[in-house]
């Protein structure tokens, strides 16, 4: 028999990836290992941020030139802010700065978890989605936002895997997984938290469709190399997925066959 | 007239954001804005008139996670 085809495209709003990794561009060592990371992760879409420009150092100039040169699709974020209103208007200038009308929609509840405010996040979502918006929030896997974010637009949720750059991984895996299951059309995508390769595969052995991830590879002690790494396990992920994972019981169960084990019963004879 | 740029305090005679934008040599930059928190497009900037006091923000891209 044939195991299930995986399905090979991440489709997002209509637009279909290849790659079910999306990386950050926040904290490499340098733009030339940001742009080589990027190349080896296979990813198709890149998140970016806005940032008050100053007059004399024109640093985002030079960010904006290496992002066109990468030729990926962007996904802008709202990182930082704490309001609907401040997240509504940093998405609107987002829209125009980077001609996309996707945007990951953060609105920051806490300043030690970085956890999304759920309330500020359905208002922002709800206000952004009339204007056209294309919303990937960042949320968490508490399921009546989720229900909320949904009704208000979104087509695709980020639920965290833990708090932004903590590398936790899955620190509420049964609540992921409900979260899948009562939403298995709705494309679900981790956001944040990831630190290994390993907490990507599970996330994508869950039936996640995506992984978000940035300081993991960034901060890496090879950049390029982990984020190559990241690529192959949520690949792997992906297709153990589709392939149908076995279900854990407690007792041992032997993989050999029993039948014929020699000297099996050996001893009877005396 | 006194305002703030990006949360300094600036003093300048530019008397709308198109003009403010075009004194900080970022009139050709890659930039979006906002006054007193509303976003003002590209479009809008030499119709928006500066007053005393207003709040401006001007970004650009940036990495982000």
């Amino acid at each position: 028999m044939n195991a299930p085809m995986a399905d090979p495209m991440l489709t997002l709003y209509g637009e279909s990836f290849a790659s079910r990794l999306l990386l950050g561009t926040a904290g490499y060592p340098s733009p030339d290992i940001l742009a080589r990371a990027a190349k080896a992760s296979g990813a198709e879409i890149l998140t970016v941020s806005l940032r008050r420009e100053s007059a004399r150092q024109r640093t985002g100039q030079g960010f904006w030139q290496l992002v066109e040169e990468l030729d990926l699709k962007l996904l802008p974020n709202t990182a930082g802010c704490h309001s609907p209103k401040e997240a509504i208007a940093t998405a609107q200038m987002a829209r125009e700065l980077f001609g996309t009308d996707w945007i990951k929609l953060e609105v920051i509840g806490n300043d030690d978890t970085l956890q999304p405010d759920l309330f500020g996040l359905v208002e922002a979502a709800k206000a952004l989605s009339e204007e056209g918006f294309k919303i990937l929030p960042y949320c968490t896997e508490d399921l009546s936002a989720a229900e909320r974010l949904v009704a208000a637009g979104c087509e695709v949720l980020m639920p965290w895997g833990s708090p932004i750059g903590s590398a936790c991984g899955l620190s509420n895996r049964p609540g992921l997984k409900a979260l899948r299951a009562y939403f298995p059309d709705i494309p679900l995508i981790v956001d944040a938290g990831i630190g290994a390769p390993s907490h990507a595969a599970e996330a994508m052995e869950l039936g996640y469709d995506g992984v978000l991830l940035n300081t993991a590879v960034a901060k890496a002690g090879d950049p390029v190399a982990m984020a190559a790494a990241f690529g192959k396990a949520i690949e792997a992920g992906h297709q153990a997925f589709a392939a149908g994972l076995m279900e854990p019981q407690d007792m041992a169960s032997p993989s050999t066959p029993m039948a014929g084990t020699p000297f099996a019963g050996s001893g009877r004879v005396s | 007239m006194q305002i703030l740029v990006n949360g300094e305090p600036h003093a300048t005679e530019a008397g709308d954001l198109a003009a403010l934008c075009a004194e900080l040599e970022l009139a050709d930059a890659k930039i979006a804005t906002a006054r007193n928190g509303d976003f003002v497009p590209t479009a809008a900037r030499a119709d928006t008139r500066l007053t005393d006091g207003d709040e401006i923000e001007i970004v650009a891209p940036r990495q982000g996670g």
